[in-house]
């Protein structure tokens, strides 16, 4: 067994060698109130009420489909959205969902830096809501700080139970959510806690039960410093035009109390020291050090040092958003470049015309599709099928699927291919004409056994089925090939 | 050989074996690694327990549950037939000609006779049921014993000429030129005149005379043939040894004679129904002769057979 695995080991020559493992320093963020501290939370509770919420709209799509308003129906293959039904051959209006969400993610971090993890991102968002939990249970920053240093007693272990189980009861609540985007919500929640539902939603309630536990009531910003991949991809697409948290270090620096600055008037900068930026950080970083990966961009730093500003009678934006560029200008002596000129860049209008083209692009195609759809397929084994009467038979398996939600009589013709009958095997051949007629239940694949007589002599040839709804004037065709033999015998 | 030393570098012994100048550091075992070597451990012995494990002379240890690849694959199988046992049990009872007024029962006959298709019958008929020389295709509409589910069936169940079967379908054609009971030239002109049948060549009054004294007894007058002797209608584009003129006067002088196994008393009742369906449904299969009156189909038919 070779283990030739380096290892940082203490080397009593040269000192101990820096460890690869530092333990994590637990967050006891303050509780802070502010503009953006409020913007936090009429986005929390908007995206919370839109995940929690959404399974319990309901949507009329008639007697024969769900009437859950958002349903992804793996076991029928059908996700609605609303007035939007996908079937799976039309997954790539999904695949178009995932593109723009990826390029919308661009686009918000052109615009305004790391916005989506410091305001949108569920980790934000149920870390967020978790440091709640902690401040209304244990207590502000110092009450939790002591509570963590202190010993374990019978007051200590209530109190962390009773955060527990309210950690459990939020993950709890998180992970049933997920389950009922799945499945009838009022009926698989009425299913789960009598015990009749399916052992896959037990599994992904429990599953996803634990990872909120522990990512909200443990992991934290660890899961955004060590794990995301994203805060890496954003600082690849960050530059010096990009709208970040940052301290104004020209203005704050040397730091120095009030006492100080009033002792020595201009021997200090704004930054009073008093250390609230890092207080109100729910990531535990110090702004003060420079951008750095750590940083959501949450700009609770920002409300805190405003208050301290105008507290000490000094303008506010110690801490603020701002470009480095624009830092650099400021720092100059210029004025700061005005906000609406990073919006205008050309890397946001570049992501943003495409993010639109591709909006309208799915837009136009789901505009403009139909719920009528053919497909042929022709038989291989055999080809083609010499008949008594010296004509010359094909088969092909014909899909029909009505994607509306009525049932709907279909007429499949063949455009091309003169003097060919069809008939289904469902029916003798001597009733054989130019179509075939289907009613297709709602929402579903009718699949017909399609049978096509040429006369003799009939070359192989390219032809089309055709399908349209006797009930309104959707169509569609199915390009294909009948198959006859070389050479006559 | 063994030569443990601190390294410098790092301040770890070595395992003390050196190759070409590479040592070995004896590092401890990651925490992680060891934990789940222990855990593996436990696992085990608790699966050697539980499971069969031990190899023993005849037999291994079976385990406590009791569980054995044998035993979960007859309970799947037990499962599947118990899950078509409804399906076989209704088409065991229903008579072939009362198939079709069960749609679905038809259909779930046709699909378990695409698989019996393809266990007993492809060797012959081919994958696509498309036959070959002297192995009729099943797809088209040209039936030496009848194309109706009836038909079809009796020739699964008895065969044909399968010695030993009493009910089995029996057609034999002499052998013309091998017995000396058409000269050379009668077999040309009948050949000429069978062509002529189906449009291949033009009339040909000697063969045409040949053909009524000698073919017409079980071919027809008009050489299409009759099943009840399974004489192949003539008079059409198909042909079970080919169409060529030098292949109709092969067959005129040694005629051959293929042979289908009876299956009656190899495949149940039921897989031969569901055989029979999926025959049927292939793109030729017949009606029945008293179909429900009305039905423009059994006019259409009469062409088949007086």
């Amino acid at each position: 067994m070779a283990r030739l695995r380096h290892r940082a080991m203490t080397n009593p020559d040269r000192g101990p060698a820096p460890a690869l493992y530092a333990k994590r320093e637990p967050v006891f963020n303050r509780r802070i109130d502010g503009w953006f501290r409020r913007l936090k939370w009429s986005i929390m509770i908007v995206t919370l009420a839109i995940y929690y919420g959404t399974p319990w709209l309901r949507w009329d799509r008639g007697p024969y489909a769900p009437d859950q308003a958002v349903l992804v129906d793996l076991a029928h293959r059908r996700f609605y959205m609303f007035g939007i039904e996908i079937w799976p051959h039309e997954f790539y209006f999904v695949a178009g969902l995932l593109i723009m969400a990826g390029i919308g993610l661009f686009l918000v971090t052109s615009l305004v830096g790391r916005a989506w993890c410091g305001y949108a991102c569920p980790q934000t968002v149920w870390t967020d809501l978790f440091q709640h939990i902690d401040r209304l249970i244990d207590g502000d920053r110092n009450a939790r700080f002591r509570l963590y240093k202190g010993p374990w007693g019978p007051a200590k272990i209530a109190r962390r139970l009773l955060k527990w189980t309210v950690y459990l009861a939020i993950s709890f609540a998180t992970g049933g959510a997920w389950v009922l985007y799945f499945a009838d919500a009022p009926s698989l929640m009425r299913d789960f806690f009598t015990g009749q539902a399916a052992p896959v939603a037990y599994v992904t309630v429990a599953i996803l039960t634990a990872t909120t536990f522990v990512l909200g009531g443990f992991m934290r910003e660890q899961v955004c410093i060590y794990m995301c991949p994203w805060p890496r991809i954003q600082t690849a697409m960050l530059d010096e035009k990009s709208l970040i948290v940052t301290y104004k270090d020209w203005r704050g620096e040397p730091r120095g109390s009030v006492k100080k600055a009033e002792r020595d008037p201009g021997a200090f900068g704004d930054c009073i020291d008093c250390n609230q930026c890092v207080a109100v950080c729910p990531t535990g970083i110090d702004i003060r050090e420079g951008p750095q990966i750590g940083c959501i961009t949450c700009a609770l730093c920002i409300d805190a040092c405003d208050r301290v500003m105008k507290d000490v009678g000094r303008p506010r934006g110690l801490i603020d958003y701002a470009t480095l560029e624009g830092c650099k200008q400021e720092a100059a002596g210029e004025a700061p470049i005005p906000v609406w000129r990073n919006l205008l860049q050309t890397r946001t209008l570049v992501y943003g015309s495409l993010w639109a083209a591709i909006g309208l692009a799915m837009l136009f195609a789901l505009g403009t599709r139909t719920r009528t759809d053919i497909s042929a397929e022709a038989d291989r084994n055999p080809p083609f099928m010499l008949m008594s009467d010296g004509s010359i038979r094909n088969g092909y398996t014909v899909k029909l699927r009505n994607m509306q939600n009525r049932p709907r009589a279909m007429i499949v013709t063949m455009e091309g291919l003169p003097g060919a009958k069809m008939w289904t095997d469902d029916m003798p051949r001597e009733r054989a004409t130019r179509q075939v007629e289907r009613v297709v239940p709602a929402d579903a694949t009718e699949v017909v056994r399609i049978y096509v007589v040429a006369p003799a002599g009939t070359p192989t040839q390219d032809f089309a089925f055709a399908v349209h709804s006797t009930s309104d004037a959707e169509t569609d065709t199915s390009p294909i090939r009948f198959e006859a033999p070389e050479t006559s015998e | 050989m063994a030569k443990k030393r601190i390294d410098e570098a790092t301040g770890v012994e070595t395992v003390g074996h050196e190759w070409d100048g590479i040592e070995e550091l004896d590092n401890p075992m990651p925490r992680w690694w060891l934990w789940s070597f222990y855990a593996s451990i436990v696992f085990a012995l608790g699966y050697v327990i539980a499971y069969p494990a031990w190899p023993l002379v005849s037999q291994g240890t079976e385990g406590v549950l009791g569980w054995s690849s044998r035993g979960a694959l007859a309970r799947e199988l037990a499962a599947e037939e118990a899950r078509k046992k409804p399906i076989l049990t209704s088409l065991a009872a229903t008579p072939i000609e009362r198939l079709p007024d069960n749609p679905a029962l038809m259909r779930a006959a046709i699909e378990g006779g695409r698989a019996a298709f393809k266990v007993n019958c492809v060797q012959c008929h081919g994958a696509g049921a498309a036959g070959s020389r002297g192995y009729p295709n099943l797809n088209d509409d040209d039936w030496l014993w009848g194309g109706d589910l009836k038909a079809i069936e009796q020739t699964l169940i008895h065969g044909i000429r399968q010695p030993g079967d009493s009910k089995t379908r029996i057609s034999q054609m002499p052998a013309f030129g091998k017995d000396g009971m058409l000269s050379e030239a009668q077999i040309a002109q009948v050949t000429q005149h069978v062509l002529s049948l189906s449009g291949k060549a033009g009339p040909n009054d000697a063969g045409a005379q040949v053909f009524a004294e000698n073919c017409a007894v079980c071919h027809g007058n008009d050489g299409r043939g009759l099943r009840e002797f399974g004489a192949p209608n003539l008079a059409d584009a198909i042909g079970l040894y080919g169409t060529s003129a030098e292949a109709i006067s092969r067959q005129i002088h040694t005629p051959r004679h293929g042979v289908m196994p009876s299956w009656g008393g190899r495949l149940d009742p039921a897989t031969i129904k569901m055989l029979a369906a999926y025959v049927h449904s292939l793109g030729g299969g017949e009606n029945f002769k008293d179909a429900a009156p009305g039905d423009g189909a059994a006019a259409a038919q009469s062409h088949d057979q007086p």
